[in-house]
């Protein structure tokens, strides 16, 4: 074999697919907070963005099973009613297979509300096969805030 | 198994006195199997003289293997004798695309104004399938393909027989842009089906630097190649898709340049030549000595 050392990045996942490779490039470059799920509902990245909402890195917590994922990041109206996972854009693109956009307060580990504008759509594949689904969140613009 | 290298040269043919050593055509590769089976990989202007050995074999059956359908890796076709044999089945294996059939692709290059015959015209037998996301067997091979980093619908082959592998990557740019170092294995673009192979061939198109210069033209630059090849826990890196502005002595300083990101392991790392042919076997992997 070739040159063989340490690689600490190197242990085998899931091989994940060339949509999601694609998308985790885009977000990696993007100073929009941006999510992957993968096909089976694991958050399997986010970005730099993205860690400042959920107020930990993506390092330190890697991927996250569907079912945690609503305790990282607590979501609610903005008038403060609680959004059930499958109900938030990630939940209608993964669930219902088509994309999803709203108006949401969240809540990440750092205890920091924000307002955001979120987006989520599902990756399709040239079979029609899906991938996972992208969600990207933004902030609200000038004279939307509420804090 | 036997692969024998016919084109290596990426882009463009670039034959000419700067060229000889390791050859201008462009990408096509004849790899057979213990089984007597013939598999093609890619379709490059040295299809033209492969199909002049082919013709004057018997075959019932030829395997093409398409990564993807620029002209490069197309341009051969029609100039491929066995295409013109009345009753021999050739077995054409590509990308899939959303927008249309592997067949309508490349029937727009196999017809007028571009060539002068159409593709419903030719007198074999030519079956279109979609490159296999699952192993399939052909003779006594296994073959799986991938889609990876490129320009538009692309994959690459693994193809294993007798506990050897072969793994063709000839246009595939996993990082770009970005360090592969720090991503992790599952993440990164054509891992999956190179992991563990014996021989890799791998685009290794621009040297380091100039690969900054070409982030996301969907080629490599040497340092990508050989750390894609080192995660992958490949044994031996051949070089291929050579830059058609690289003349020999170029692309002797890049294999400089790779041996250096892989210290030690000068006799593990090669250019891809014209007339190259590894054996993969129970006795290992052995390339023809010229291109030491």
């Amino acid at each position: 074999m070739g040159p063989v050392t340490a690689d600490p990045l190197g242990t085998p996942g899931t091989p994940k697919s060339l949509p999601l490779i694609l998308a985790r490039e885009l977000a990696s470059n993007l100073a929009t907070p941006m999510f992957l799920l993968d096909p089976g509902g694991m958050l399997v990245f986010y970005n730099d963005a993205a860690a400042l909402l959920l107020g930990k890195p993506f390092a330190e917590l890697g991927e996250i099973p569907s079912g945690e994922f609503g305790a990282a990041l607590q979501l609610t109206t903005p008038s403060g009613e609680p959004i059930r996972r499958r109900d938030s854009p990630s939940g209608v693109a993964f669930f219902e297979r088509h994309p999803a956009h709203t108006t949401l307060m969240a809540t990440g580990y750092d205890g920091v509300r924000h307002r955001f504008e979120a987006t989520a759509y599902p990756l399709f594949g040239a079979e029609g096969e899906m991938h996972g689904v992208v969600s990207v969140f933004w902030e609200p613009r000038p004279g939307e805030r509420d804090d | 198994m036997l692969a024998r290298v016919w084109g290596c040269r990426g882009s463009i043919a670039a034959p000419g006195p700067d060229t000889l050593r390791y050859g201008g055509n462009t990408s096509c590769v004849e790899v057979r199997l213990a089984s007597g089976h013939a598999l093609v990989l890619d379709a490059g202007t040295g299809m033209r003289s492969l199909g002049v050995v082919m013709a004057g074999e018997h075959h019932s059956e030829l395997h093409l293997l398409l990564t993807h359908l620029h002209l490069d890796h197309l341009q051969g076709l029609g100039f491929f004798r066995p295409l013109f044999t009345p009753d021999l089945d050739i077995h054409i294996w590509g990308p899939t695309s959303p927008v249309q059939h592997l067949s309508e692709r490349i029937a727009m290059y196999l017809s007028p104004p571009l060539f002068p015959v159409r593709l419903e015209d030719i007198p074999s037998r030519v079956t279109f399938h979609d490159a296999p996301d699952e192993p399939i067997e052909i003779g006594s091979a296994t073959i799986r393909a991938a889609k990876v980093t490129h320009q538009g619908p692309t994959v690459g082959y693994r193809i294993e027989e007798g506990g050897r592998t072969l793994v063709y990557l000839p246009d595939h740019e996993p990082a770009l842009g970005s360090d592969l170092s720090t991503v992790p294995a599952s993440w990164i673009s054509g891992h999956d089906i190179a992991r563990g192979a014996d021989v890799l061939l791998h685009d290794a198109q621009y040297r380091d630097h100039e690969y900054p210069n070409h982030v996301g033209w969907g080629h490599s630059g040497v340092a990508a190649t050989m750390e894609f090849a080192r995660k992958a826990d490949v044994d031996t890196v051949v070089l291929f898709h050579h830059d058609p502005y690289h003349t020999d002595d170029e692309l002797e300083h890049l294999l400089t340049e790779a041996h250096a990101h892989w210290p030690g392991h000068a006799d593990q790392v090669c250019l891809a030549h014209e007339g190259m042919t590894i054996t993969l076997g129970n006795g290992g992997i052995s390339r023809s000595r010229d291109d030491s």
